[in-house]
């Protein structure tokens, strides 16, 4: 965290000028020499940072340069779009992949896994943006039926804004969910398939066929739960992933969420947003990165220790 | 004599591969009685274990069966569709594999996999299913069983896991078991155990046993009778006491004289020169005949089929009579 902050904030102090921006065209040496003190960029570079830092961890952002206004707030005022999108999308991606997975990784000659498995080569090789535009041309152009840009309308819970209580919400939702989830279906999808036919082969496996258990149990007790220590990390790490990459399907959908405030304060050098979103991010990855490795321990009994004598 | 629990006739198994069709097992046949311990010796790649997986059903891709039958109490189970073998696997044929720490499911507590395995066969509830399964721990002498029964396999030692797989094959009381090398991946200190533990068990509950093993002291310790593999044949069947100390095939005799005795010292441990050929380049006429010391030009031209010889029954033309 402390290294993607350093990074971070190193960054963007040297990239562009914020303060050009602020003032527009004309503008006095007096005039910038206010501003950049008002802003205390007159300072060296390590005052600036642990200051930073500093607020930082109170959750003070700072004002954005361009809109003026805390960051935090922006971000708070973001947040829940993207979250929603990234769920939507991590839902997707895991209720079909997985499936999907285990019957290639079972039937592996038969003719439907030879077609997801082309599919999956379109999805892992197609990018992003253009399978999101792709779907905009089909459903949004041709056929109409589900919106283009944008959430639709939100219902306001508390400091929460949700998508998912309105039609409008929820269709709006489709297009993104489906363009963000893509990727990670074919990743987790191609993953469980490895995982299955590794775990196919193994004794224990052979083992259960020569006790008589049934296929079901079998295929998706036995042989599934020993997949998933792997398909959970990378679930994990796919779900970080999603929430940060949203910038690009944002993008094309003009999803009003973090990705997008990201991309637009990029085009301004505003330096707060930019540090508060990486920042953010970071602490996305190192709390999924927890809630991984406390989900090994809960399918794992292996890394359950102080119990039982070996 | 009484009719066969199981039967084996003229078994043939294959391989399909790129190079060509390999044939793994060629004309095997057997029978054993119930109750009966048959034993299965010979060197690696002989065929043994592919025995025990045909008569469970369990030969993996590209191998498969290219002929003959397997009969359990006279009906035909090598032709039976996936979920009616299912119900003679385990039910009808148990199994132990060689390794033990690999043949548990990590993920499942050992009590949770003896009571699928017994509610999957037995007409019980999963509450009469624990106690049996914890019965059954204790038979095959888990200590503290009723605690050690949410235990996870990697709690356990290799012997005593081994114990958990012969309960885990025992549980639904088959009529056979196939021992596939039981232990051979233990300690030989607790490889004596397990044995006697084996061969308790099956006494008690007349359970019949294809034994496994290259261990020829395993053979003539828990064995009545054995089968000599060599090169995907039976090369000689017959009484163990026979086979130990009047061995009728020239590679049982050379099997036999590469123990080394116990009570005089030897400079040199006697063994058979050469090796077995591979399966893709099996000679003409017996393919023991490059390694055997008595060897003549039939032997060369001709394959033997198993003949008898006395009180056992070998496939060498030693023993053809007119």
């Amino acid at each position: 965290m402390l290294a993607v902050s350093f990074i971070s904030f190193a960054m963007f102090t040297y990239v562009g000028d914020p303060v050009a921006i602020m003032l527009g065209q004309d503008f006095t040496e007096a005039q910038r020499a206010a501003l950049v003190a008002e802003l205390g960029l007159d300072q060296p570079f390590f005052v600036q940072f642990l200051k930073f830092i500093g607020n930082a961890v109170q959750g003070e952002f700072g004002l954005s340069y361009r809109l003026s206004r805390p960051v935090a707030e922006l971000i708070a005022e973001r947040a829940p779009a993207t979250l929603e999108l990234a769920l939507c999308a991590a839902v997707i991606a895991m209720a079909v992949g997985v499936p999907m997975g285990v019957y290639t990784g079972l039937y592996r000659h038969s003719i439907l896994s030879r077609f997801f498995l082309t599919f999956s080569l379109i999805g892992v090789s197609l990018p992003t943006f253009l399978i999101g535009i792709l779907l905009i041309l089909i459903f949004a152009v041709a056929l109409g039926w589900l919106p283009s840009f944008g959430r639709g309308d939100v219902v306001r819970l508390g400091w929460w804004t949700t998508g998912f209580l309105t039609v409008s919400g929820l269709k709006a939702l489709i297009l993104p969910a489906i363009t963000l989830g893509v990727f990670q279906l074919t990743l987790i999808m191609r993953l469980v398939r490895a995982e299955m036919m590794e775990v196919l082969r193994t004794d224990y496996i052979k083992f259960a066929r020569a006790r008589g258990l049934s296929n079901r149990a079998i295929n998706f007790g036995h042989a599934l739960k020993n997949t998933l220590v792997p398909v959970i990390t990378i679930a994990g790490l796919q779900l970080g992933a999603i929430i940060a990459f949203a910038i690009v399907t944002e993008t094309v959908f003009q999803w009003p969420g973090m990705g997008l405030l990201f991309i637009q304060s990029v085009g301004a050098a505003d330096v707060p947003v930019m540090a508060a979103y990486l920042m953010l991010i970071a602490l996305v990855f190192v709390t999924i990165n927890l809630i991984v490795d406390l989900l090994y321990y809960a399918v794992d009994p292996r890394l359950r220790i102080g119990k039982g004598a070996h | 004599m009484t009719a066969p629990l199981l039967e084996v006739r003229n078994l043939r198994v294959e391989f399909h591969t790129r190079r060509g069709t390999l044939t793994a097992l060629n004309d095997v046949s057997l029978t054993i009685a119930p109750g009966e311990v048959l034993g299965m010796v010979g060197e690696s790649g002989a065929g043994k274990s592919m025995t025990g997986a045909a008569i469970i059903g369990l030969i993996e891709p590209p191998g498969r069966i290219a002929a003959g039958q397997v009969l359990l109490d006279g009906r035909r189970i090598d032709n039976l569709r996936y979920d009616q073998m299912r119900q003679v696997r385990g039910r009808q044929i148990g199994a132990i594999f060689q390794d033990p720490l690999t043949t548990l499911n990590p993920l499942y507590t050992v009590g949770r996999q003896l009571v699928e395995t017994i509610t999957t066969h037995l007409p019980l509830n999963p509450a009469q299913a624990r106690k049996r399964a914890i019965e059954w721990l204790e038979m095959v002498g888990i200590p503290a069983a009723a605690q050690r029964i949410d235990s996870y396999p990697h709690e356990f030692s290799g012997g005593m896991r081994q114990r958990v797989v012969i309960a885990l094959a025992l549980c639904a009381e088959p009529r056979l078991i196939v021992a596939d090398e039981p232990t051979t991946a233990l300690d030989v200190s607790i490889q004596a155990q397990v044995i006697a533990l084996l061969k308790r068990l099956a006494r008690e509950k007349g359970t019949a046993m294809l034994l496994v093993t290259h261990d020829m002291g395993v053979i003539a310790e828990t064995a009545d009778r054995v089968a000599v593999m060599y090169a995907g044949r039976i090369a000689e069947i017959g009484p163990v006491r026979d086979i130990v100390k009047a061995p009728n095939h020239p590679y049982t005799a050379g099997l036999m004289a590469s123990i080394p005795p116990l009570d005089r010292r030897v400079d040199k441990l006697a063994a058979i020169e050469g090796s077995m050929p591979r399966l893709s380049a099996i000679p003409p006429g017996c393919a023991y005949n490059p390694r055997c010391p008595r060897v003549f030009d039939r032997c060369v031209r001709e394959r033997p089929d198993l003949l008898d010889a006395g009180t056992t029954r070998a496939a060498c033309w030693l023993h053809a009579h007119g």
